[in-house]
């Protein structure tokens, strides 16, 4: 079986949202596999040997669209609907967390449509 | 392992694992049945290797599927992985091809050469098996010199500044009182402490029964576990879950589930895929990375995996409340004690299998289906402690 390196959120934790700003720009970080699945996505940072379950296609859609735009924020504001949004922050968050995703460092290239 | 899920709406990431992935989480991989020791509780029965052992070449095809499969790492390991003479070309093949690797070994060849060798490669973690903290407790389950030699691979990686290695331990009733020993002798190496549970399988079928934890014991290591979330277990005690009632609910951190051909699997020195590395047997064979479709028609269409994937029974423990805590335990540890796989495991801490346990007669348990050991090779258990 995979080896667990991280425990589960325990009882009454609440999530970490410190040290992610959603007005920077992120993305998925170049050191990190990820594997679609129907329920989203299995992820595997091969520095941590970290294993996260991205459970939901949406929040796998918003990781791969992140770094085209000009921050988190944007980005979510363009793929999730506006209710759903406070989940999403929180997710991205964690994401960070575990190093998933990671603020982008070059700017971001403005494409001609 | 995290799960980041922003919305509940689907069914729990659980419940969707146990319907299988198009491609293992991870996988174990022996690469060779042949071994230097003989431990009394080896999985694979390993000792001499067999002579339709995979190629180089065949190895390299098997690193190319699970690459193109996206399996991010493959546990190597045996019998004695180091003892095949293209172990680093399949290993630095493998890592090359983003398939990272962790390897067993039980030290004999890590020298400090290897050591710098391995230091110098990336997504490579490597384990070193012991079974005890001193040479007695360890060498009456590993062989004698087995401590010793392990503890020399640990200096040559410490040595070649390898960073955070493993050192992996079976738990067994005559170790498990080392535990904060082993954890200090970890942080010493600042090496990373892995303890896991002791199966029936292979060898273990025969010494299984002198070797298990009692139950005082499984609850100390329940405990243990929960102070101590940076020690890995592969996930291996989830039956202890069952003492979820004595933490408020709280469970050990992991997927608690069995994987077996759902999230993991075997794949064997001549290339059989089999369920799980605890169940070498030809029940629980799907197939063999040599056929036509090779290993991704295997995992994805064989009748074996496809029946590990239905819903399974809970059978006699249906009404037992801690059912959704253990699961009913590990598959491979009923099914060599010769207990039905729908009920519960041998060592379930609220003894509901003791009575069926007792009742198994001489002979009636299922012997693995391959043996390797080198004939007079298997080392005495002299710690033998009855419960």
């Amino acid at each position: 079986m995979p080896d667990t390196e991280t425990t589960a959120p325990r009882p009454g934790a609440t999530p970490a949202t410190a040290g992610f700003d959603p007005a920077a720009r992120y993305r998925l970080s170049p050191r990190v596999g990820l594997r679609p699945e129907p329920f989203g996505a299995l992820a595997y940072h091969f520095d941590t040997r970290r294993l996260v379950f991205l459970k939901s296609t949406d929040l796998v859609d918003l990781v791969n669209a992140l770094a085209d735009h000009p921050s988190a924020a944007a980005a979510i504001d363009h793929t999730v609907e506006p209710r759903r949004r406070s989940a999403f922050v929180t997710a991205l968050a964690s994401l960070a967390e575990s190093g998933v995703v990671e603020p982008a460092v070059e700017p971001l290239l403005e494409h001609p449509a | 392992m995290t799960t980041v899920h922003p919305t509940p709406r689907t069914p729990p990431l659980v419940e969707q694992l146990k319907g299988g992935l198009d491609a293992p989480i991870c996988l174990t991989w022996e690469l060779t049945y042949a071994c230097n020791l003989a431990c009394v509780h080896c999985l694979s029965s390993s000792g001499r290797r067999d002579p339709r052992e995979l190629t180089t070449a065949e190895c390299f095809s098997v690193v190319d599927q699970l690459a193109d499969l996206q399996v991010f790492y493959v546990n190597m390991g045996g019998g004695e992985p180091m003892l095949r003479k293209d172990f680093f070309d399949i290993v630095e093949y493998s890592v090359s091809r983003n398939v990272g690797v962790k390897f067993s070994t039980n030290g004999t060849y890590l020298d400090a050469a290897a050591a710098r060798r391995l230091a110098s490669m990336n997504y490579l973690d490597v384990q070193i098996s012991l079974d005890g903290m001193d040479a007695t407790t360890n060498d009456a389950v590993r062989g004698e010199g087995s401590w010793a030699a392990a503890r020399r691979a640990m200096d040559h990686l410490a040595a070649a500044d390898f960073g955070e290695f493993k050192i992996s331990i079976v738990c067994t009733r005559h170790n498990v009182d080392q535990l904060d020993d082993y954890k200090a002798m970890a942080d010493d190496y600042g090496a990373q402490l892995r303890i896991t549970r002791l199966r029936p399988s292979g060898r273990g079928v025969d010494s299984y029964h002198d070797l298990r934890m009692t139950n005082d014991q499984q609850r100390q290591v329940f405990h243990w576990i929960l102070d101590h979330p940076d020690v890995l277990t592969g996930d291996s005690f989830f039956h202890l879950n069952a003492l979820n009632t004595e933490t408020g609910g709280e469970n050990l951190p992991g997927l608690n589930l069995c994987g077996a051909g759902r999230i993991v699997c075997l794949i064997d020195p001549i290339g059989d895929v089999y369920a799980c590395p605890f169940v070498i047997h030809d029940d629980f064979l799907a197939g063999n990375v040599r056929d036509d479709g090779g290993f991704a028609h295997v995992w994805r269409e064989s009748e074996l995996f496809t029946e590990l994937r239905q819903p399974q029974s809970a059978g006699a423990c249906a009404s037992c409340g801690s059912f959704d805590a253990c699961q009913g335990g590990c598959m491979a540890t009923k099914f060599f004690t010769g207990l039905p796989l729908d009920g519960p495991d041998p060592d379930c801490v609220h003894g509901h299998a003791d009575d069926a346990l007792a009742a198994i007669g001489q002979g009636v348990a299922p012997r693995p289906s391959q043996d390797h050991s080198r004939p007079g090779a298997a080392v005495p258990v002299a710690l033998t402690r009855k419960i």
